[in-house]
């Protein structure tokens, strides 16, 4: 199954001086598939997102990403703004990082920069008014266009993107992260905050991008409607390692997962359990 | 509505703390003796007057601020007078741009007024080209006066040496400029906030200390004189033969040359604002703005931070250098003192006074500093203290600028005006 890999994450370790967020974490993210990495707080998800991302330079192991054409990306040898650029990995943050005193739309637009600053030729061609120029920024506003409408957020796409209710925010980061065109989509806790309703939608709303964007998306979730209703494949952290793989049924039903969930250990959560059913 | 009671206190309270303060300040006069010994008496008239004053002042401003309610003055004005104000807003502009076209025309043999336009429109291109860093960027930049030094002393430098005419020096003189904002940027890239406004500050500082020690280069505190007027595309502005004036069968006046560097200035502001307006419409100006709001999110986006910041201070530095070059060319003589820090404080005043990243903005500060400053002329050494007490209750009316609220530059149905509560600052 590895040749349909998208990000194999190999013996990945991060300290902090004496701390290790995240201890020897394997596990592979396969193609146009939802993989939730799921936890307890303090787990060492978001250590994990920041490493795949770039933020964090991992103390050891390797991340690999598999690009149709492009062969296998070393993530961990990247930088910041180039695993963006060149390994087409996007991400949301768990609180919410829009640009609040710009437009949703301008916020789309500054999310296709790269694409964008090309066409306008650095900046020469734009200011002199090409042609070229001209049909790109086009180009440009549809393209933000389609996913203000994906989003249903079209009617408000000239108003700051700080005025937004807080469920129509987290929406517009993901578009704005989809507008970077992303082979991986990285979500950390898109359904923070949202009631059940919104919950739904975002459910929706993601596997509609991973059917028709077909992209591949990495999820950090608490809500565990959302994760067990989407996901194809759940990882389980506690403690800076992995406890627990598996298709969600699989996860939910293991006894490791929910004593890690209830803090106590596998014999009490076992008891727990066998009481329930 | 708090009633008599709360005033009353507030009042008392103010009234006591001017006790205090003034007890010592102005209740007890000292002196040295004769023989140096202290010699003091008391004020206690006084010190009651002033004490009362403030006290009957408190109460004043309270029932004032009650009177107006707790929005403050906004629904003094009716919405239907409101609606007229905006329409009226959206004409300052171009009425503006108008009036300041017709300037040398008006005031034609005013040549304090015309010198005075000058300067006030040098300012304008300052405050517009450092607010593509400081208000677009969100990049508080305390050194800014050097790009405006390094213009004008490659002009005056360029000119007198080799001889190069003014429109050949000018973009060299804007490269040279742009080239040390390149410099500027690159260790400060990491700073953020108060540390990059102290490296900025201290960068001022070194390019004006190089200038006065330099002086086999630059002619230390001489400075350089002689540098070359501007000439109109080879025709020059003088009495002869050759010159403008006869050449148009007119007679020679002085005033021609300082209308011509009037229209000068003017150009060279308008472009510094058409390709600001251009830039912020373009992925790199957005990407500014960008930064300025999240730079953690333009991370994320794939954007290149270095490039963008660095780009920022270029661009900037360019316009101020494209400054330095036209300062030098209408004194004729230009010395380190004109490139103290106070003159990067001034800018800096001007685009935070205007509203950070507004073009407007920025051209109504330059002209309520500059010429607000000349207006208090005739108050002679109270002149700093009205002008600062005019700025602070201009920052307190109104804590992010004459124009704080931000226009979208695309928009798909209507451009709305971005209230300034959502606009960032920036942090460096």
């Amino acid at each position: 199954m590895s040749a349909d890999r998208i990000l194999a994450v190999d013996h990945l370790t991060m300290r902090f001086g004496g701390i290790v967020a995240v201890n020897d974490l394997s596990f592979d993210a396969r193609q146009r598939q939802i993989t939730a990495l799921i936890g307890p707080n303090g787990a060492g998800k978001t250590t994990v997102f920041n490493c795949i991302t770039g933020f964090y330079k991992p103390t050891g192991g390797t991340i690999r990403l598999t690009r149709e054409g492009a062969g296998d990306i070393a993530l961990e040898k990247l930088n910041d703004f180039r695993i963006s650029k060149q390994a087409k990995v996007a991400r949301t943050f768990q609180n919410i990082r829009l640009f609040p005193g710009m437009t949703a739309l301008e916020n789309l637009m500054v999310a296709q920069h790269n694409a964008l600053m090309l066409a306008s030729g650095l900046t020469l061609l734009g200011l002199i008014g090409a042609p070229s120029w001209r049909a790109a920024e086009k180009r440009a506003i549809d393209q933000s266009t389609f996913w203000l409408q994906r989003i249903g957020l079209l009617d408000r796409a000239d108003d700051a993107a700080g005025n937004l209710p807080y469920g129509d925010q987290r929406r517009l980061e993901i578009a704005r992260a989809m507008c970077t065109e992303p082979t991986l989509l990285c979500l950390d806790e898109p359904a923070a905050g949202l009631n059940t309703r919104e919950s739904a939608a975002l459910s929706e709303l993601l596997l509609s991008i991973r059917a028709e964007q077909g992209a591949s998306i990495l999820l950090i979730e608490h809500d565990m409607s959302v994760v067990m209703e989407i996901s194809d494949h759940v990882v389980v952290m506690d403690y800076g390692v992995k406890i627990a793989e598996g298709a969600p049924h699989e996860v939910r039903d293991d006894p490791k997962v929910i004593a890690a969930y209830l803090g106590a250990d596998e014999k009490e959560a076992i008891a727990v359990m066998e009481s329930g059913t | 509505m708090p009633g008599f009671a709360f005033i009353f206190k507030k009042a008392a309270i103010s009234a006591f703390v001017a006790l205090v303060l003034f007890s010592l300040m102005i209740g007890i006069r000292t002196e040295a003796g004769p023989t140096g010994q202290l010699i003091y008496w008391t004020r206690f008239g006084e010190l009651a007057s002033l004490v009362a004053a403030v006290f009957a002042g408190s109460i004043a401003i309270e029932l004032i601020r009650q009177w107006l309610g707790p929005s403050g003055a906004a629904n003094l004005i009716p919405p239907a007078m409101q609606e007229h104000l905006s329409t009226a807003g959206r004409l300052v502009a171009p009425a503006l741009l108008i009036f300041t076209f017709l300037v040398p025309v008006i005031f034609y043999n005013q040549r304090y007024i015309l010198d005075l336009a000058i300067l006030v429109l040098t300012y304008v291109m300052l405050g517009w080209g450092l607010n593509v860093v400081v208000g677009l960027a969100g990049l508080l930049d305390l050194g800014y006066v050097a790009f405006y030094a390094v213009g004008a002393y490659s002009y005056a430098l360029l000119a007198t040496t080799f001889g190069l005419s003014f429109w050949t020096c000018l973009p060299l003189a804007g490269i040279l400029a742009s080239l040390w904002g390149v410099l500027l940027g690159f260790p400060v890239l990491r700073l953020r906030g108060d540390y990059l406004a102290i490296v900025t500050l201290a960068f001022g500082e070194i390019v004006r200390l190089v200038i006065i020690n330099w002086q086999s280069l630059t002619g230390g505190p001489n400075g350089i004189s002689g540098i070359p007027r501007p000439t109109l595309f080879g025709i020059p502005l003088t009495p002869g033969d050759d010159g403008l004036a006869a050449l148009l069968g007119i007679e020679f006046s002085p005033t021609h040359r300082i209308v011509f560097l009037f229209y000068l200035i003017l150009a060279m502001a308008l472009i510094t604002n058409w390709v600001t307006i251009r830039l912020r419409r373009l992925p790199i100006g957005r990407a500014w703005e960008a930064l300025r709001e999240d730079e953690v999110a333009c991370r994320a986006l794939g954007i290149n931070t270095t490039t963008t910041k660095l780009s920022a201070f270029a661009t900037g530095a360019l316009f101020g250098g494209f400054a330095g070059a036209f300062f030098a060319t209408r004194q004729g003589f230009i010395s380190p003192e004109s490139f103290t820090f106070q003159e990067s404080a001034l800018v800096l005043a001007i685009v935070v006074l205007g509203g950070m990243g507004s073009q407007l903005g920025v051209a109504l500060a330059a002209f309520t500093m500059i010429g607000g400053f000349e207006l208090f002329r005739g108050l002679e050494q109270y002149r700093m203290l009205v002008f600062g007490i005019a700025m602070v209750l201009l920052m307190i009316w109104r804590p992010r600028g004459l124009i704080g609220h931000r226009a979208p530059t695309v928009y798909l149905k209507q451009a709305q005006a971005i209230s300034s509560d959502l606009v960032k600052e920036g942090h460096g």
